[in-house]
């Protein structure tokens, strides 16, 4: 096969032919494709294809990489949102547990002050009511003596001679009694 | 390459553009011979090379854009193989992709002036399309067995015309790398003998010159499209294929 003659390859009186059919180069085109797919085979497949797929990998690795990512912080977000919450929550809950015991202690201190001054009043109305007492006792007393001074200066005037001091004492007492 | 001739008249050769010509000496060309189909197949790789491979050796997670057309092509085939085949067929994916860039890389690489388009020659994709062919056979074999030939036996026809069927997807079956690969060839060759007629005329018609290279562009346009679409339908029916042999049952 290799023997025949070029495809007419010189110009202007050229077979009206088809270079397609001149199966003269058909061992030279086909030998030289099976080693262009040979090579262009092993490119690709040894570096091309698999240094593709590892970016188109890589590059979804990194997409799904970054929106995890903002999940994470979002979710972190939302953490850091319910804790300030609950802090807030803690806050209010204990400012008023202060409130109350402020209030209660409050309380409980004037309820002390309240029963001690009960108390001295209490005291001091007993001690006034003493003195009075006393005071009165010793009014009465003072009344009886006049009382029985009086009388007896009255029967000394009005009877001479009978002058009886406890008569006249028992006497008075139990008009001032009646 | 055999653009140089712009003579008088209509001095039209558009097929000698697809001429396989020995690079250097004059000599008959040997299977080892250096032509212009191992020239532009070597650009094609080195092509490939440049795009995938230089492209993402930053490995950038943001990716220049290179390595975004070379990662988009990735996602392309991949999703396709998935697609029509199934998980299964992401074994054959280096495979695939190597059909898919080296059609895709060559049409375009056709396309530039004065270039030699590897993928016009039904040679290089008889190749290819037997090579698909061969997979999926003895892949479909090695896998399902004789339950492979269940893919001739249509069980869900009445049972009288399955043998008459039968025959019809057997040669059917075997036309599939005829198709295959004539479609990939004829649409790059007659795209380029178009451009190539028109070019002819632009030469000899002088002021109204105007018109066929207006329609050159046209038609350029169309190729760009028809070469990307024939990369992409060389590779979607590589998976159609490809998905018999994984799952034969109707």
């Amino acid at each position: 096969m290799a023997d025949t003659t070029t495809g007419t390859a010189s110009g202007a009186e050229s077979a009206p032919g088809m270079p397609q059919l001149d199966f003269s180069t058909f061992p030279n085109q086909i030998f030289w494709l099976f080693v262009t797919l040979v090579v262009l085979y092993l490119i690709l497949s040894r570096v091309a294809l698999p240094r593709i797929a590892t970016v188109l990998a890589e590059r979804q690795g990194a997409i799904q990489r970054d929106l995890d990512k903002a999940e994470e912080m979002k979710r972190a977000a939302v953490n850091a949102e319910n804790v300030y919450n609950q802090a807030l929550a803690e806050a209010r809950a204990h400012a008023g547990d202060i409130v109350n015991e402020a209030k209660s202690e409050i309380q409980k201190d004037l309820d002390k002050a309240i029963v001690k001054a009960d108390s001295e009043i209490a005291s001091k109305a007993a001690e006034s009511e003493k003195a009075i007492g006393e005071i009165r006792n010793s009014a009465i007393k003072s009344i009886q003596e006049v009382a029985n001074s009086t009388a007896a200066d009255i029967v000394k005037a009005m009877m001479p001679g009978t002058s009886d001091a406890k008569t006249i004492k028992a006497a008075v007492a139990a008009r001032m009694k009646g | 390459m055999a653009k140089e001739e712009a003579g008088n008249g209509f001095n039209i050769h558009p097929m000698d553009q697809f001429e396989i010509k020995s690079l250097f000496g004059d000599g008959p060309i040997h299977w080892y011979s250096f032509t212009n189909a191992t020239l532009w197949m070597g650009l094609a790789i080195l092509a490939v090379i440049l795009l995938l491979v230089v492209g993402t050796r930053k490995r950038a997670i943001i990716p220049t854009r290179t390595q975004s057309i070379a990662e988009m092509a990735y996602g392309f085939v991949y999703k396709m193989i998935e697609d029509v085949a199934g998980k299964e067929g992401l074994k054959f994916f280096p495979y695939i992709f190597t059909l898919f860039i080296f059609v895709l890389v060559s049409n375009f690489l056709g396309l530039l002036p004065m270039s030699f388009t590897t993928t016009s020659h039904i040679a290089v994709t008889a190749c290819l399309a037997m090579g698909v062919f061969l997979t999926v056979t003895i892949y479909g074999f090695y896998k399902n067995g004789m339950k492979f030939l269940g893919l001739f036996w249509v069980s869900s026809a009445p049972l009288a015309l399955r043998p008459i069927l039968a025959i019809i997807e057997l040669i059917s079956y075997f036309v599939r790398p005829v198709s295959h690969s004539i479609r990939l060839a004829g649409n790059v060759m007659a795209g380029h003998a178009v451009i190539k007629v028109f070019a002819g005329f632009a030469g000899a018609l002088g002021i109204w010159a105007a018109l066929p290279i207006i329609s050159i562009t046209a038609v350029y346009g169309l190729e760009v499209l028809v070469a990307g679409i024939q990369a992409y339908v060389f590779t979607i029916l590589t998976c159609v294929y490809l998905n018999d042999a994984l799952h034969p049952s109707h």
